[in-house]
């Protein structure tokens, strides 16, 4: 860390984004690293060539929640984990209530499941246009060489035109406030209980959902088109999307389905090899038996893998046991979509990006806008289901607790959750494998292949920090959930340093986008 | 004639993200407010740096909201920060205020929490006991990680505050009416929680079913009972909080039908929410028989869990262990 004698030279990504090197021969000192417990690392060690040797990803931060819920009530779960994320704790709720109900071996009525999914579905649909419009999108929408102060959230309401962008902000509020109808409200909601739900759906509930959903299928429908005419109707894009440099291949996980279509809130997890062929298809209680973590000193966050094939490291391939979750994952891993609408586009995307499976890691964007469609449309699909509305709402539990595993898909890939509890249901151990940290090690991956693909010669390029974060990015990761840490955003550092571990420059975004660059 | 704008700053610390959201949320309702105030510090949100408010004069920024706890030297070192450059060093949010969630890991030492995560976990394959954290010893031994610390504190346990927003998140209503307050002409009495000085009950929509006396035999845990939508929690046996907790949030999580679990601390006079609450809830005990009184009180599976479910850092109890 510098002694922060020297001046600090701010530039905004615009000027990043002008010349290799905006301020030639100054030496500038890193402004201390703020923030670095929520920051994303970055660590590029050069060999003497000053080729890059390895590139690190690393998550500095942990908070421990598998110790301090043992011995709490096994019903405070959904909402004691909720605050694993604020960004997505709908998500964690679900997973622990779902847990609940094999931990109390009860089956919740139909009426509560599906009042738990109309809930998630529109959690869903507000999640997936956080990400594409405020963090995500704005590489597509205005392009990953566009001036880096335009970049953000900003630039694409300039882009879009005000109105469309009211609509972003207007379907966000109301979605949040379904959540809230049901939850209490929307960040930390609580109405899920082993067996059921906390209160009964009403007809005034239902015509709001009703209301908005119709509205989400139109407000999605008019995202894929924003898509289509931005990025798929632009070569160069479509030729970034499609290159090596954002490729890998690995095994693909997702919740199915009895028909083996994408589904959010229940089913069986399937896992397809890098060939799309299935590979296993498991309960949530077996989660054990196929998932495994393993452990890198340099990272709060544990790395998933496939278990019965063993840690085989960060490599992709043939010899892999790495496999990937989240939108472009659960599209391989599926056969397809449970509504119509949805259902063209997922022909449509594989038709474009020649065959199944896909595994360029950029097509997350367009799969994500795919489950953006399919979740508005169960949304309306549920509340058009006069059953929402019935008495039994819940099943009081009368078994001695025990053990359970609930998995949900959260936005951000496949969520477990694990307890066992005493006779009188308190937690004496919980596990959780939490989405994001499915993703770590291609995460890592990817991280490493951009890096090696874009330093050379110890040069780094102003645009490089860009184009590494475009390849983590497009997983919308969270290492707030990673590592049961914090935050939810991720702003980000760089560094670069030769063999001897000096450090050669130093690059800092901030979540909005900005970047701050030091050159030692 | 110009008056300069005022300056207001938002910083977060060990936080999960909901607090920011919660900003997000108000930021509509806010408008006004931020059109008449500048914000010159805003990590998640704006490209203002630590170096920026070094350089700004002490005391310059009228009010920063600094949620999330304190875990590391870092941490701390942006609150002292934070503090001599603001007027108003604001608690934002649970775990600013009193610890949080998070807190609850003061329960457990640090080395346990480790063990737990890293060597236990039952899918967890760690043959070689690798423990992140610890200085590597290869060629890359430049490659570090912020050091996970012994406990989990709230922000007056570090630096000096002078108001305190509560909640987890805080709620739309009093997250408006804290900026309004701190930007208008007449800032409350330092050290003032920026909510309403009155327990939850008094606002609970369902104050009217609760009895005068409530007299129980049991505690009932939420999955236990069909729970009626319109009676006072706490008159059906539930768990809930609302005595022992200061009003503000209108009461959501009972209008999702469950129990307050006391995010938004104790009302002022309280200084030991945990103890208030075990006070509160042992006063419904319809018993006057030792054994009896014993056997209810177990039907509370876990005390200290449950009523310093938010608070534990910030408690007298757990400061007195000295953990």
């Amino acid at each position: 860390m510098p002694d922060g004698t020297m001046p600090v030279q701010k530039i905004s990504r615009q000027s990043a984004g002008k010349a290799n090197d905006p301020y030639p021969g100054r030496r500038v000192t890193i402004d201390p690293v703020t923030r670095l417990e929520g920051h994303g690392k970055i660590e590029v060690f050069l060999d003497d060539a000053g080729e890059v040797d390895r590139a690190y990803f690393q998550v500095p931060e942990l908070r421990g929640f598998e110790k301090f819920v043992q011995g709490r009530p096994v019903e405070e779960m959904p909402q004691i984990t909720s605050r694993i994320c604020g960004v997505c704790p709908t998500a964690h709720h679900m997973a622990a209530t779902k847990a609940l109900d094999a931990v109390y071996h009860v089956t919740p009525p139909e009426t509560a499941k599906k009042i738990r999914e109309i809930v998630y579905s529109a959690f869903m649909v507000e999640d997936h246009s956080l990400h594409f419009y405020y963090l995500g999108g704005p590489d597509f929408v205005l392009g990953p060489d566009a001036p880096a102060a335009q970049r953000n959230i900003l630039g694409v309401i300039e882009a879009v035109g005000i109105e469309n962008a009211k609509k972003v902000i207007s379907m966000r509020r109301r979605l949040r406030n379904l959540i809230t109808l049901v939850g209490g409200k929307p960040v930390h909601p609580v109405f899920g209980l082993p067996g059921g739900v906390a209160k009964r759906f009403t007809v005034e509930m239902q015509s709001q959902f009703q209301a908005v959903a119709e509205d989400a299928v139109a407000f999605a429908t008019f995202t894929l088109d924003l898509f289509d005419d931005i990025v798929l109707n632009n070569r160069a894009y479509l030729d970034l999307i499609t290159g090596d440099d954002y490729s890998h291949r690995t095994f693909c996980m997702g919740m199915v389905d009895d028909a083996n279509r994408v589904n959010f809130y229940d089913g069986q997890i399937r896992v397809v090899t890098p060939e799309g062929k299935e590979w296993k298809k498991f309960k949530a209680n077996d989660y054990a038996s196929v998932i495994a973590e393993h452990v890198e000193p340099w990272s709060y966050a544990k790395f998933c893998y496939l278990k019965p094939l063993g840690w085989k490291g960060f490599t992709d391939g043939d010899d892999t046991s790495i496999y990937s979750v989240a939108p472009l994952a659960r599209l391989n891993a599926a056969d397809g979509m449970a509504t119509p609408l949805a259902q063209k586009e997922y022909e449509r995307f594989f038709a474009k990006l020649g065959g199944k499976p896909v595994h360029h890691t950029l097509a997350n964007h367009w799969a994500r806008l795919i489950e953006l469609l399919y979740a508005a449309e169960r949304m309306r699909e549920l509340a058009a289901d006069s059953q929402l509305l019935e008495p039994e709402y819940r099943t009081l539990p009368t078994a001695t607790p025990t053990e359970g595993v609930g998995v949900v898909e959260a936005p951000r890939g496949t969520l477990i959750h694990h307890y066992q509890t005493d006779e009188h249901g308190l937690v004496q151990r919980a596990n959780l494998i939490v989405a994001t940290q499915n993703n770590a090690a291609r995460i890592a991956m990817s991280v490493d292949k951009a890096a090696k693909g874009l330093i050379h010669r110890g040069e780094v390029p102003a645009g490089v920090l860009n184009k590494i974060e475009m390849a983590f990015r497009a997983y919308d990761p969270c290492n707030a959930c990673a590592t049961h840490a914090l935050p939810g955003s991720m702003p980000l550092v760089l560094t670069v340093r030769n063999r001897q571990g000096q450090l050669l420059a130093s690059l800092t975004r901030n979540s909005d986008g900005h970047i701050l660059k030091c050159i030692q | 004639m110009t008056r300069e704008k005022p300056k207001i700053a938002f910083y977060w610390c060990a936080s999960c993200g909901g607090c920011e959201e919660a900003v997000v949320d108000v930021a509509e309702q806010i408008l006004d407010v931020v059109a008449a105030a500048d914000i010159v510090f805003w990590p998640v949100a704006l490209d203002f740096k630590r170096s920026d408010v070094e350089q700004m004069p002490d005391g310059s920024i009228l009010a920063t909201f600094l949620n999330g706890a304190i875990r590391t030297s870092e941490q701390e070192e942006m609150a002292g920060l934070l503090r001599r450059k603001s007027k108003y060093l604001v608690a934002f949010g649970s775990c600013s205020h009193l610890g949080g969630i998070p807190g609850l890991a003061n329960f457990f030492t640090r080395e346990s929490i480790l063990q737990a995560v890293y060597f236990d976990a039952p899918t967890t394959e760690n043959p070689d006991r690798v423990m992140p954290g610890l200085p590597l010893n290869d060629r890359h031994g430049e490659l570090t990680l912020p050091y996970f610390s012994d406990r989990v504190r709230s922000l007056d346990q570090v630096v000096e505050v002078d108001y305190y927003v509560p909640g987890c998140p805080p709620q739309p209503k009093i997250v408006t009416r804290a900026v309004l307050t701190l930007l208008g002409e007449h800032p409350p009495t330092k050290g003032s929680v920026l909510a309403p000085d009155e327990a939850l009950c008094t606002e609970c929509p369902r104050k009217d079913s609760k009895p005068d006396k409530i007299a129980l035999k049991a505690f009932r845990r939420p999955q236990e009972i069909q729970i009626d939508e319109t009676q006072c929690l706490l008159a059906q046996g539930l768990l809930c909080l609302g005595p022992a907790t200061r009003a503000g949030c209108e009461a959501r999580c009972v209008e999702g039908n469950m129990p307050c679990t006391g995010c938004c601390g104790a009302p002022g006079r309280v200084r030991e929410q945990g103890a208030k609450a075990l006070s509160a809830i042992a006063s419904l005990i319809d018993s006057q028989d030792e054994s009896e009184i014993d056997q209810i009180l177990a039907t509370i599976p876990d005390p200290a869990g449950t009523f310093y479910r938010y608070s534990l850092p910030a408690s007298l109890i757990h400061n007195k262990r000295g953990v």
